[in-house]
């Protein structure tokens, strides 16, 4: 496993890519609904006032402003909280963003349960299910810092709707210093034998370390970043499945219509194999701190080390 | 605006009238009542305001135009191929498989569509993100939107309309097709929208309420809206529902359904007599 260098909340390493990008590129604009210190867009502003328009708690305005910049010829940055962005303005970022398919891109902070204390209405545990359902709209969850300011590179340099998710609390740098983030294209940290675990966002690092607790117990378990949701890299799917024959997905989010949902649409298709998803499971978050709500949610390293077993024990049935 | 120019204005809408009417009788499904009440908005845009080129829908100084209530693409169809971004023949493939003319104006497929519409109230954010990306670039390229009344009713349109008004857009003009019908019957009746003049005032726009089928006031109201500083302008256009012929005129079943063939022939016959007017 990997040692954990340092530190950083995903929003953040999103702020600080938007002033880079900002630097970089003067046809990049930043919009956000009243939450700019929490989504860290306001470090955009502060470097870049006149490119920054707070659109005030208006979110399907919001998306719509967003839409017309991007006809206007700018690179338009939208963001809100999760549940904000892909709820209150899903039917925007559907007709003025992804119909028209402009180049619109929906940065969304504070997702899944680690919000913690602002409790359920604010933790959003299915903006991938409802982003990834649209045409032409591309679906993000880094797991970490660097890899957080190598999608906002990526996203800024691919033409159409993109969604990418970043999380509120300080997480782990795990990927490796060497590591090139690329749409589509997943991670293999440890290919594996018996079982492979595949996570996205913060639940990486959990995987990462239930790698580790089923080393002890014998299982070779491998571990993928899929911090593309959509497109899928089925081709990683496939492979990972007919390596270790059985699958573990991992996510901060519900799993019906996330990754757990896409790897299980992946695999029941072209590589069917014994499948355990690790995630919310139909249900709403509630308030608490938020390591305390990863347990209360069966989305520790433990319960993925579970997960595994009882994959491993589908497989031999 | 000398009258010889009005008179060629007016007798521009009355051939796109019988352009649509043909094309929706052609077609047997679309929206007749509101592509009518704004012929006479459209064709003052298109043939009098709106700094364009048909054979170049991307030239860098074109203003914007967005039909936000875009139910009414039989009109912008009509009004694009008249203006010549297509031939009128292609008219007669509204809603048909593999057509260009969507029920719904589709931007990913027919130059001269700005942006993808038919969900209503959503047009006004996309032309304020529009005006907002020409104020950064400090252009002089001007915004214009269509709206319906009933369309009105959509929360988004008074997000936008503080958008607008908060970010001092005096590049954006909005013209409402104030013609009192929707899907279910009277505006007023359905869902109150007015005092709709008052409304806008009150969100900050510069407000006229004009006769949105008298040419004059329309040409004079579009050239007044590019005096305004400072803030965005609003021009509620009282319309008739159908305008154009008795068979369609205030008939709130003609929101969704076109013309039968006895209809479109006293239609083009009332259209026909009224060249001689």
């Amino acid at each position: 496993m990997s040692q954990p260098q340092q530190k950083i909340a995903t929003r953040d390493a999103y702020g600080d890519a938007l002033v880079a990008l900002g630097k970089k590129r003067d046809d990049v604009v930043v919009l956000d609904a009243d939450l700019s210190g929490s989504t860290k867009t306001s470090k955009f502003a502060k470097a870049y006032p006149d490119r920054f328009f707070n659109i005030g708690i208006a979110e399907q305005d919001m998306m719509g402003t967003a839409a017309g910049l991007a006809i206007g010829g700018k690179l338009p940055f939208a963001s809100t909280f999760a549940v904000f962005a892909t709820g209150r303005a899903w039917e925007q970022i559907r007709q003025s963003v992804c119909y028209p398919n402009l180049n619109v891109k929906v940065v969304a902070s504070h997702a899944g349960v680690t919000v913690g204390e602002d409790g359920g209405s604010h933790q959003s545990l299915e903006d991938v299910a409802v982003m990834r359902v649209i045409p032409n709209m591309t679906v993000i969850v880094p797991a970490d810092g660097p890899e957080t300011q190598q999608a906002i590179e990526a996203v800024a340099e691919y033409k159409g709707p993109c969604y990418v998710r970043v999380g509120r609390n300080k997480v782990p740098t795990i990927c490796p210093e060497n590591y090139r983030f690329k749409i589509g294209k997943a991670h293999v940290f440890h290919e594996g034998k018996d079982v492979c675990i595949i996570a996205t966002g913060l639940m990486v690092a959990e995987a990462l370390k239930a790698r580790d607790l089923l080393k002890a117990e014998g299982i070779d378990a491998g571990v993928i970043n899929m911090s593309t949701i959509k497109p899928l890299d089925n081709d990683a799917v496939i492979a990972a499945a007919k390596r270790c024959g059985a699958i573990v997905t991992a996510e901060e989010h519900s799993i019906i219509g996330g990754l757990g949902g896409a790897v299980a649409e992946a695999l029941s298709e072209s590589a069917p194999a014994p499948l355990v998803r690790i995630g919310t499971r139909d249900q709403f978050g509630t308030s608490g701190d938020p390591d305390g709500l990863l347990k209360h949610y069966k989305l520790s390293a433990e319960d993925i080390r579970e997960g595994a077993k009882e994959a491993v024990k589908k497989k031999k049935r | 605006m000398n009258e010889e120019t009005l008179k060629t204005l007016r007798d521009r809408a009355r051939r796109i009238r019988i352009d649509i009417l043909k094309m929706l009788h052609g077609s047997g499904s679309g929206h007749t009542g509101g592509s009518l009440s704004a012929t006479d908005i459209m064709t003052a845009l298109y043939f009098y305001k709106l700094k364009h080129d048909p054979k170049n829908p991307d030239w860098k100084g074109r203003d914007c135009f967005i039909l936000s209530k875009g139910h009414a693409a039989p009109v912008l169809y009509t009004t694009l191929a008249h203006a010549g971004y297509f031939a009128t023949d292609e008219l007669c493939t509204l809603r048909k498989i593999g057509s260009r003319l969507q029920g719904h104006p589709d931007s990913k497929y027919l130059p001269g569509v700005e942006i993808s519409t038919g969900s209503l109230g959503q047009g006004l954010s996309v032309a304020c993100g529009v005006a907002l990306a020409h104020k950064l670039d400090k252009a002089p390229n001007r915004v214009y939107a269509v709206l319906g009344d009933g369309e009105l009713q959509e929360g988004q349109i008074w997000e936008a309309a503080m958008t607008a008004a908060h970010y001092k857009l005096d590049n954006l003009c909005i013209l409402v097709d104030n013609n009192g019908l929707q899907i279910d019957g009277p505006v007023a009746k359905v869902m109150g929208v007015e005092p709709i003049a008052d409304k806008w005032r009150a969100f900050g726009w510069d407000v006229q309420d004009i006769d949105g089928h008298d040419m004059a006031q329309l040409v004079a109201a579009l050239d007044k809206a590019e005096t305004v500083k400072a803030r965005p302008t609003a021009i509620v256009c009282r319309t008739v529902k159908g305008k154009g012929s008795k068979c369609f005129e205030g008939k709130v079943e003609f929101h969704g359904t076109t013309p039968s063939k006895d209809e479109l022939e006293t239609a083009l016959k009332e259209l026909d007599e009224a060249v001689c007017k």
